[in-house]
C-alpha cells in the first residue's frame, strides 16, 4: 500500500437524533445536530483550511485559517466553521475573495515568525503549514517559504531557539511551533497526563513541558499523541528526522500488551521509520503508548539471533546450524527420548506473544506428533483463574465488554490493576469516563497512579492487605445482598435461582460483614461499606482486574466472587457494565483459545468430550488422548523427578517469569532437550540445546487477539529475518518427527480453526481484511462479531452463582518474615523486559526497584536509593529500595522486569487451587540493608555468561 | 447638578460608607429583605427581572448590553446557576469599580444578592481585579462578612428558603480576565484564556453550568432601581441610555477623578467638572470609553453627548466611561505606540491574528518612532489591524485594533511626518 493518509474532519462526531438540513458551497447536506460546519462540510468532501482543528480533539478556534461566511450572517467578522454548529437552512461559503484574502494574510503572520527554508526541514512533504502555504501561494518553486510583507522586521521573533532532543524518540523545534495548541490539547484530552502548557501569554506564548526544563524531566510518558496531533515539523519523530518521511503504509498491530492497538507501520524504501496508532483501530481509535508507538527498535536489536543454533550439553558453546540440521536435531532428540522415557517425557509451551496461528499449530504439533496433552501456556501463570472462574459462571472465558463500553460505564470498579501503567491506552479512556463525571473505585495495596492523578481522583481507594481479595468482594456483595441493593428482577429472569438461594444465604453470613472482613483486609468497614453501595447502586458497574486477582492461592474464587456480584446487581450482559480481565500479553487471550491447555482443545473445548475430540481427530487423521495432560508445573515437577526430559518453548522466558526460580532452573537442568524459540537468547534459552529464531511482530503474518476478544490482523512489514516463519518452523518440527502438516500460509491455519472452534466459525483473513477486526464469538448468529458478551442469555444459559468461601494462603507473615511482597510493573518497561531493555526506554530506567513504606524503611534502617536484601523463605536477591508512602505499611512492592534482579528467587510455589496460576502476589520477605550483591545474583551472572557463549562460525 | 451621585456613590461621602450599618442607616438592604419577606417565588423573581427590563439599565462592562435581557437569557432550570461580577476592571483609564468597592461594597453585594434571586443562581463570585489586593480587597471581604454575619447570605436566609452564597476571588494580574469567559476560566483556577462563543455563559459558564457575568458598576445599580423604582431611573440620562453613569476622566484635566452623572450629559459640562484643560491647553482628542475604544478628535467630541447613541453615530463607544483627555502637543504616535504595547503584552496568546498580529502592530509602531519607518508601514498598519478585527475568539482582538484604524485614519499626518522625518514627532 502506498503512504495512508486518514482523513481529519475537524473536529469529533456529534450524536444526535436530530439532523439538521443546510446547504454549503449550494451542496445540499445533512448532518446531526450540534455538528461543526467544518465537519460537516468535510463529510461531504468539502475541505476547509484549518490548523487547529483536528477530529480527535475538541474544537478550539484559535488559528482563524477555517473561517467561512453564511448567508444572512449579522455581526462583523467571519466565524470560525471549526467552532460553529451548522443549523437548520444555512447556507455556508466556505470560499469566497475576502475569506482568501484574510486566510492569505493570517498565513503571512505565521510566516513572517517561521523558518522559510522547507527544504531542510525533516517534516517537508508531512506538514500543515505548508500544505497551506502552498494552497495559498506562499510556497515558492524552490520549497521555500516566500518572505512576507513582515519579514523587513526582523527583531524579535522566535526563530534561533535551541531544539529539545531530550526525549529518546522525538525532538521539539520551538522555532517551528505555530502555537496551536494542538498538543498541550492531545495531552491533556487523549492521553490524560496533562504534561504541556501553553507557557506566558500574547506573543511569548510557547509550548512548554509543564515547570520542567525539558521533555524528559517532564511528567510526560512518551505516548506520543502531541507528535501525532502536531501540524508542522515542531513536534517529530527523531526516527523521521533521520530517515525522512515515509512512503508506504502497513496496517498492523501492537506486539506488545493486551490493548492491542492498531498501528500504522510507515515504511521507506521497506524499512520501518514510525509506528502510528490507526485512527480506524477499534481498541485504540488512533491512540497508544511509549512501547507500540516507540519502542520497536528491539525487532532489529544486534542481540537478536537470526540463525537456528544447537548443543549437546549446555556447558558447551552454542553451533549455528542450518535450518534442517537444527530440526533434524531437534526431532531425532525428542523422539529418542519417547522412546526411552515414553510418550509422556515431552511436552511443549505456546506462547501469548505468537500469533493465533503460530501458537494453534504449537498445541497440534503436540497433540499428533508428540502424541499427549502436555502442552500450556504462559496464560497459566497470569489468567487461568479468569478462564477457570468466569467459565464456572458465565459459561466462557473471557471478559464480558468491549473496551468502549467503559464509555458508557457510571461506578468503574479496578480490583488489582494499574492500567494507567500496564494498559496506558486503555486507562486513558477509562480517565476520559471519568472526567466526564463516572465514580472510580480502586482496590489495591498501592496507591497506583489511576487513584490520584490530574483530574482523576478515586471515590474511593481500598488499600487492602494483598491475599484479601476474597473477604473485601465477599463483602461487597454481602453488603449488596443484606441492605437490598441486588437487582432480583435481573436474577429472576437471567440466572440460576437455586445457585443464587444457596449464595445468599452464604453471602449474607455475618462473617462476610465488612465489618468482619476488616481484620483480613485491613481496610475500615464504613468505607468497604460505602465503596459497595456505591457499586451496587451507582448505575452501570463494570469491574476492570489484573493479575492483583488472578496470581493467588484464591485466584479462580475472586474471578468467581466478582462475576457472583456483577450478576446479583445485573451488571452483566449490557453496554457499561461487565467483569473485565485487563489481559497482558498481546495475545494471552488468543493462546488460551487456540486450544493450548492441557485439558481442553481450540475454543475451549474439553478433551475428554468425545464428539469435541472426534472432530480434531478426524481433521488431524490421529486419535488424541482422553486424558488432560501436565501442566508447566507438573511437567517441571516430573523433570525434577527425572520423568520429564524434553520441552518445546515457544516465546517464554520460563526461568524468569516463574515463581521460585531455583526449582525451575533445577527441573531444566534435568531435561536432555530443551528447544527454545524466541528473538533472543533468554534466560530460559541458557538451559536449551536447540534454539530456533523467532519472528518479531514485524515478520509476523496472521492475528492477535486482545483482551476484549478482538480479532486483529498482525500483517509483516518484512520478510523473516531467519528466513522461516514460526509455524513453518512447527510445521518442518513435526515432518520430522513423522506428522504431516501441508499448510501454505497462516490464513490456511485460520481456516481450519474456523472449521474446528465453533466460536471462530465465522473468522477469515478475508473477513478482517474487510472489516478490519472481530470480536468473537464470530459465528452464524453473530457474523460481524460480539462485543458484549452474555447479552439476554448467559453463554452456560443461566447464570451460575457460586459460593467463595476465603481459605487464606499459607503465606502469611510471621516473625521471621513479617512483611509481604506483592508485584507489578512500570509503564516503560514490559514482562520481563527482553524487548523494552534493547530499546531507548531504558533512559526511564531499567532496575528493579523495592517499594517500602518510610514506617517500615526506618525501623530497619533502610535509606531512599540504597541497596537492600530482599528475603524469603524460598530465596534471597538485592535490589535498590525506593522509599514511598504509596505502599501501606507492612507491605513491599517490586517489579519484575529485570533478570539480574530475579524478584522470582524470593516467589513462592504456592498457587491457585483450581489452576495452580503461581502466587505471584504474596510472599512474605523480610528487608535490610545490604552491602553487595546477594550470593545468588553474582553465582547466577557467572553462571549463565557460561551457558550464553556461541562459537564464531 | 441636581442628579450628581445618585446611584452608586449616593452615599460615598458619609463617614465609614463602607460599614454595613451605615449602609443600612441610609436605607441598604431593604429591598433584599423585602424581597425575601415577600413571596420570593418565581412571580417575584419575575418582576424583579421585568423591573430591570424595564428601567432600562445597560452593562457598564464596555459593551452595553442591556441588563435585564441578559438576565432573562438565564434557563428557568433547576440545574446550578451562577452568578459573577466582573469587578477585574482593568481597561486602561478606568478606574470606577475600584471606588465602589471601596467605598460602597454592600451595594455590590446586595445587588449581586436581588440579581441571584432573580436569576435562581444560588452561588455567586465577586472576581476582583488582582491588583486590588490591598486597598481594596479587604474591604470587600470585611463586607462579605458583615453580610453573613447578618444573615443576608448564606442558606435559608432570614428564614425565607431563599439561599445566596457569595465567595470573593481575587485575581493574579491579567487584562484579559475581565474578559467574561477568560474570567470564568480563571475562576475555574485554569489559565484566563477566554473561550469560544457560542456556547455562551447562560448555556455553558463556570463548571459549564448557566452563569451570567454582570459589571461591579452594572450590579451596585441594582439596589437603587428597584427603591427609587424604573420612572426615577429613567427620569435621568437618555431615552436609550438612562440612568447615570460613573465617568473616570483621565488625562490633561485640572481634576481628574470619577464623576456620577446622568448618561447624556454634554461632553463639555464633563470636562467643566473635571477642572477644564490642563494649563488651559487646547483638546486635542479624547478617548472616550476606555483605551479600547476609538479615539475622536477634540472638534468631533465637543459636539457629542456622553452616552451609547451619541458616542457610536461619532464613530467610536462610551464603553467603560473611561475618558482620557489630551491636550494639543501630545505626540499621537507615541501616544498610541504606547498603547499597541498593552494589547502586544496583554493578549491571551491564544488567537493568531491576534498572538501575532499585535506583536506586529506594536513592532511597526516601535520601528517608525525609531525613525526607520516607512511610509508602507501604514498601509500594513491598518492592514493588520483590519484583520485582526472580527476574527479572534474574543473581542480584545477588536479592542487591539481599534486604536490603530482610528489613530491612523484621524492623525494620519502625524504618523508621515515621523516617518518622513527619521522619527521626529510633529508635536514636539
Ligand atoms: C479584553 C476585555 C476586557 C474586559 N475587561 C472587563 C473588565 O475589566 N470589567 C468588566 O466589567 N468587563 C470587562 N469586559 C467586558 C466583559 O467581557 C463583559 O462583557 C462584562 O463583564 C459584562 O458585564 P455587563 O453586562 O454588566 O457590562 C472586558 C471585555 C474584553 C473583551
Ligand atoms: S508524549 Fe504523550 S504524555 Fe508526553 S507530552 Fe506528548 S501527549 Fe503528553
Ligand atoms: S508543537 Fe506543534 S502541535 Fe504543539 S503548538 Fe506547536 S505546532 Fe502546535
Ligand atoms: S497499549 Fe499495549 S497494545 Fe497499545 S501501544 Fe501500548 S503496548 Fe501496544
Ligand atoms: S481550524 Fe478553526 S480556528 Fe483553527
Amino acid at each position: 500500500m502506498s503512504i495512508l493518509k486518514e482523513i481529519d474532519h475537524g473536529t469529533p462526531a456529534i450524536t444526535s437524533s436530530i439532523t439538521v438540513s443546510a446547504k454549503i458551497n449550494g451542496m445540499d447536506i445533512s448532518v446531526p445536530e450540534g455538528t461543526s460546519i467544518m465537519r460537516a462540510a468535510s463529510l461531504y468532501g468539502i475541505d476547509i483550511p484549518k490548523l487547529c482543528a483536528s477530529d480527535s480533539l475538541e474544537s478550539f478556534g484559535s488559528c482563524r485559517l477555517c473561517i467561512v461566511d453564511y448567508k444572512d450572517r449579522t455581526g462583523f467578522g467571519y466565524p470560525s466553521s471549526c467552532t460553529t454548529p451548522i443549523t437548520e437552512g444555512m447556507e455556508v461559503i466556505t470560499n469566497n475573495e475576502k475569506l482568501t484574502y484574510l486566510r492569505k494574510n493570517l498565513m503571512e503572520l505565521y510566516i513572517s515568525d517561521h523558518p522559510l527554508d522547507c527544504n531542510t526541514c525533516a517534516a517537508d512533504g508531512d506538514c500543515q503549514l505548508q500544505d497551506q502555504a502552498s494552497d495559498l501561494d506562499l510556497l515558492g518553486a524552490n520549497n521555500m517559504l516566500k518572505p512576507t510583507r513582515y519579514n523587513t522586521v526582523t527583531n524579535n521573533t522566535h526563530l534561533g531557539q535551541p531544539i529539545d532532543s531530550s526525549n529518546p524518540y522525538f525532538n521539539f523545534d520551538p522555532e517551528k511551533c505555530i502555537v496551536c495548541s494542538r498538543c498541550v490539547r492531545a495531552c491533556n484530552e487523549v492521553q490524560g497526563t496533562y504534561a504541556l502548557s501553553l507557557h506566558g501569554r500574547s506573543y511569548d506564548t510557547q509550548i512548554k513541558p509543564g515547570i520542567a526544563e525539558n521533555f524528559l524531566e517532564s511528567e510526560c510518558v512518551s505516548c506520543g499523541a502531541c507528535v501525532q496531533s502536531c501540524p508542522t515539523g515542531s513536534l517529530i519523530e527523531k526516527t523521521i528526522v533521520e530517515k525522512g518521511i515515509p512512503d508506504q503504509t502497513v496496517l498492523t498491530t501492537c506486539g506488545y500488551c493486551g490493548v492491542g492497538c492498531s498501528f500504522k507501520a510507515e515504511l521507506k524504501n521497506g524499512e520501518v521509520v514510525r509506528m502510528v496508532p490507526h485512527k480506524d483501530g477499534k481498541a485504540n481509535h488512533g491512540h497508544s503508548c511509549v512501547k507500540g508507538r516507540f519502542a520497536w527498535g528491539y525487532t532489529n536489536h544486534v542481540d537478536r539471533i537470526i540463525k537456528p543454533m544447537i548443543r549437546e550439553k549446555i556447558t558447551d558453546p552454542w553451533e549455528q546450524v542450518s535450518w534442517d540440521r537444527a530440526i533434524t536435531f531437534a526431532a531425532a532428540k525428542l523422539t529418542k527420548i519417547q522412546k526411552e522415557h515414553g510418550i509422556q517425557s515431552i511436552g511443549g509451551i505456546t506462547s501469548a506473544r505468537t500469533t493465533n496461528e503460530e501458537a494453534y499449530i504449537v498445541q497440534k504439533l503436540i497433540r499428533t506428533a508428540f502424541g499427549n496433552n502436555n502442552v500450556d501456556t504462559c496464560a497459566r501463570v497470569c489468567h487461568s483463574p479468569t478462564g477457570y472462574g468466569l467459565k464456572q459462571t458465565f459459561g466462557t472465558s473471557a471478559g464480558t465488554q468491549n473496551f468502549d463500553s467503559v464509555l458508557e460505564s457510571d461506578v468503574i470498579l479496578i480490583i488489582g490493576a494499574n492500567p494507567i501503567v500496564a494498559h496506558p491506552v486503555f486507562a486513558s479512556q477509562i480517565k476520559k469516563r471519568i472526567k466526564q463525571g463516572a465514580k472510580l473505585i480502586v482496590a489495591d495495596p498501592r496507591r497506583t497512579e489511576i487513584v490520584e492523578s490530574p483530574h482523576i481522583k478515586a471515590d474511593y481507594h481500598l488499600p487492602l492487605l494483598p491475599g484479601s481479595n476474597v473477604p473485601l468482594i465477599n463483602a461487597f456483595s454481602h453488603v449488596a445482598v443484606t441492605e437490598k441493593l441486588i437487582d432480583q428482577n435481573y436474577i429472576n429472569q437471567r440466572c440460576d435461582i437455586e445457585s443464587f438461594n444457596d449464595w445468599k444465604e452464604f453471602i449474607s453470613l455475618e462473617m462476610h460483614s465488612p465489618e468482619n472482613a476488616a481484620t483480613a483486609t485491613g481496610l475500615n468497614a464504613t468505607e468497604i461499606r460505602a465503596a459497595a453501595r456505591l457499586y451496587a447502586t451507582g448505575g452501570n458497574g463494570a469491574i476492570y482486574y489484573g493479575l492483583g486477582v488472578t496470581e493467588h492461592s484464591q485466584g479462580s474464587t475472586m474471578v468467581m466472587g466478582m462475576a457472583n456480584l456483577a450478576m446479583a446487581t445485573g451488571n452483566v450482559g449490557s453496554v457499561g457494565c461487565g467483569v473485565n480481565p485487563l489481559r497482558g500479553q498481546n495475545n494471552v487471550q488468543g493462546s488460551c483459545d487456540m486450544g493450548s491447555f492441557p485439558h481442553e482443545l481450540a475454543g475451549y473445548q474439553p478433551i475428554e468430550n468425545d464428539k469435541m475430540r472426534g472432530a480434531f481427530e478426524k481433521k488431524w487423521h490421529v486419535t488424541i488422548q482422553n486424558k488432560p495432560g501436565m501442566r508447566s508445573l507438573n511437567m517441571f515437577d516430573a523433570a525434577v523427578a527425572g520423568k520429564f526430559k524434553g520441552i518445546y518453548i515457544q516465546g517464554e522466558d520460563f526461568v524468569q517469569s516463574e515463581p521460585n526460580i531455583q526449582h525451575i532452573e533445577q527441573a531444566f537442568k534435568s531435561m536432555e532437550c530443551v528447544i527454545v524459540q524466541d528473538l533472543f537468547l533468554t534466560e530460559t534459552a541458557s538451559y536449551a540445546h536447540v534454539f530456533f529464531p523467532a519472528t518479531s511482530f514485524l515478520e509476523k503474518d496472521g492475528t492477535f487477539t486482545n483482551a476484549e476478544r478482538r480479532i486483529n490482523r498482525v500483517r509483516p512489514v518484512m520478510e523473516p529475518i531467519s528466513g522461516k516463519h514460526e509455524w513453518e518452523i512447527t510445521q518442518e518440527l513435526g515432518q520430522a518427527m513423522g506428522y504431516q502438516m501441508n499448510y501454505s500460509s497462516s490464513s490456511e491455519i485460520m481456516d481450519e480453526i474456523s472449521e474446528l472452534a465453533p466460536t471462530f466459525k465465522g473468522v477469515s483473513f478475508d473477513k478482517l481484511d474487510k472489516l478490519g477486526s472481530v470480536q468473537w464469538p464470530c459465528n452464524d448468529e453473530a457474523p460481524e462479531g460480539t462485543p458484549i458478551m452474555h447479552v439476554g442469555e448467559f453463554v452456560r444459559g443461566k447464570g451460575k452463582f457460586i459460593l467463595t468461601e476465603y481459605v487464606p494462603t499459607t503465606e502469611a507473615a510471621n516473625r521471621k518474615y513479617p512483611l509481604l511482597l506483592t508485584t507489578g510493573r512500570n509503564l516503560t518497561q514490559y514482562n520481563v523486559g527482553t524487548q523494552t531493555r534493547r530499546t531507548p526506554n531504558t533512559i526511564w530506567g531499567e532496575d528493579d526497584v523495592l517499594e517500602i513504606h518510610p514506617a517500615d524503611a526506618s525501623t530497619r534502617g533502610v535509606n531512599n536509593e540504597t541497596l537492600v536484601l530482599l528475603r524469603s523463605r524460598k530465596g534471597e536477591t538485592t535490589l535498590r529500595a525506593i522509599i514511598t508512602e504509596n505502599i501501606p505499611p507492612g507491605v513491599v512492592y517490586t517489579t519484575f522486569h529485570n533478570p539480574e534482579t530475579g524478584a522470582n528467587v524470593v516467589t513462592t510455589e504456592n498457587s491457585d487451587w483450581a489452576t495452580n496460576c503461581p502466587e505471584y502476589k504474596v510472599t512474605a520477605v523480610e528487608v535490610e540493608p545490604a552491602e553487595h550483591r546477594s550470593e545468588w545474583q553474582i553465582k547466577r551472572t557467572r553462571e549463565l555468561k557460561k551457558f550464553r557463549q556461541i562459537r564464531s562460525p | 447638578m441636581m442628579h450628581e451621585n445618585s446611584i452608586c456613590f449616593s452615599n460615598i461621602n458619609q463617614p465609614e460608607s463602607w460599614k454595613i450599618e451605615n449602609y443600612m442607616a441610609s436605607g441598604g438592604y431593604l429591598q433584599w429583605k423585602k424581597i425575601l419577606q415577600g413571596q420570593p417565588g418565581d412571580k417575584a423573581r419575575q418582576k424583579i427581572v421585568e423591573i430591570i427590563k424595564t428601567s432600562g439599565l445597560r452593562g457598564r462592562g464596555g459593551a452595553g448590553f442591556p441588563t435585564g435581557l441578559k438576565w432573562s437569557f438565564m434557563p428557568k432550570t433547576t440545574e446550578q446557576k451562577y452568578l459573577v461580577c466582573n469587578s477585574d476592571e482593568s481597561e486602561p483609564g478606568t478606574c470606577h469599580d475600584r471606588e465602589i468597592l471601596k467605598l460602597n461594597p454592600h451595594a455590590v453585594i446586595e445587588g449581586m444578592a436581588i440579581a441571584g434571586f432573580a436569576m435562581d443562581a444560588t452561588v455567586g463570585y465577586n472576581y476582583v481585579r488582582g491588583e486590588f489586593i490591598k486597598d481594596c480587597y479587604p474591604i470587600v471581604e470585611f463586607a462579605l462578612q458583615e453580610a453573613y454575619t447578618h444573615n443576608l447570605l448564606g442558606k435559608n436566609i432570614l428564614g425565607s428558603g431563599v439561599n445566596f452564597d457569595l465567595y470573593n476571588f481575587l485575581g493574579a494580574g491579567a487584562y484579559i480576565c475581565g474578559e467574561e469567559t477568560g474570567l470564568l476560566e480563571s475562576l475555574e483556577g485554569k489559565q484566563g484564556k477566554p473561550r469560544f462563543k457560542p456556547p455562551f455563559p447562560a448555556k455553558f459558564g463556570v463548571y459549564g453550568m448557566p452563569t451570567t457575568v454582570n459589571n461591579t458598576q452594572t450590579l451596585a445599580s441594582v439596589p437603587k432601581i428597584i427603591e427609587q423604582g424604573t420612572e426615577w431611573y429613567k427620569s435621568m440620562g437618555t431615552d436609550k441610555s438612562p440612568g447615570t453613569n460613573i465617568f473616570s476622566v483621565t488625562g490633561h484635566v485640572n481634576k481628574p477623578g470619577n464623576y456620577e452623572l446622568p448618561l447624556g450629559i454634554p461632553f463639555a459640562d464633563l470636562l467643566e467638572r473635571a477642572g477644564g484643560m490642563l494649563d488651559n491647553k487646547k483638546l486635542k482628542a479624547v478617548i472616550p470609553g476606555g483605551l479600547s475604544t476609538k479615539v475622536l478628535p477634540g472638534d468631533v467630541i465637543a459636539d457629542c453627548t456622553m452616552d451609547y447613541e451619541s458616542l457610536a453615530s461619532a464613530g467610536s463607544a462610551l464603553g467603560t466611561g473611561a475618558v482620557v483627555v489630551i491636550a494639543e502637543g501630545t505626540c499621537m504616535v507615541e501616544l498610541l505606540k504606547r498603547s499597541s504595547r498593552f494589547y502586544y503584552v496583554e493578549n491571551c496568546g491564544q488567537c493568531t491574528p491576534c498572538r501575532e498580529g499585535t506583536g506586529w502592530l506594536y513592532r511597526l509602531l516601535q520601528k517608525i518612532t525609531q525613525g526607520k519607518g516607512q511610509e508602507s508601514d501604514l498601509t500594513l498598519l491598518v492592514d493588520v489591524a483590519n484583520r485582526i478585527e472580527g476574527n479572534t475568539i474574543c473581542a480584545f482582538g477588536d479592542a487591539a485594533a481599534w486604536p490603530v484604524q482610528s489613530f491612523i485614519e484621524h492623525y494620519y499626518s502625524e504618523f508621515e511626518y515621523m516617518i518622513n522625518n527619521h522619527g521626529k514627532s510633529i508635536a514636539a
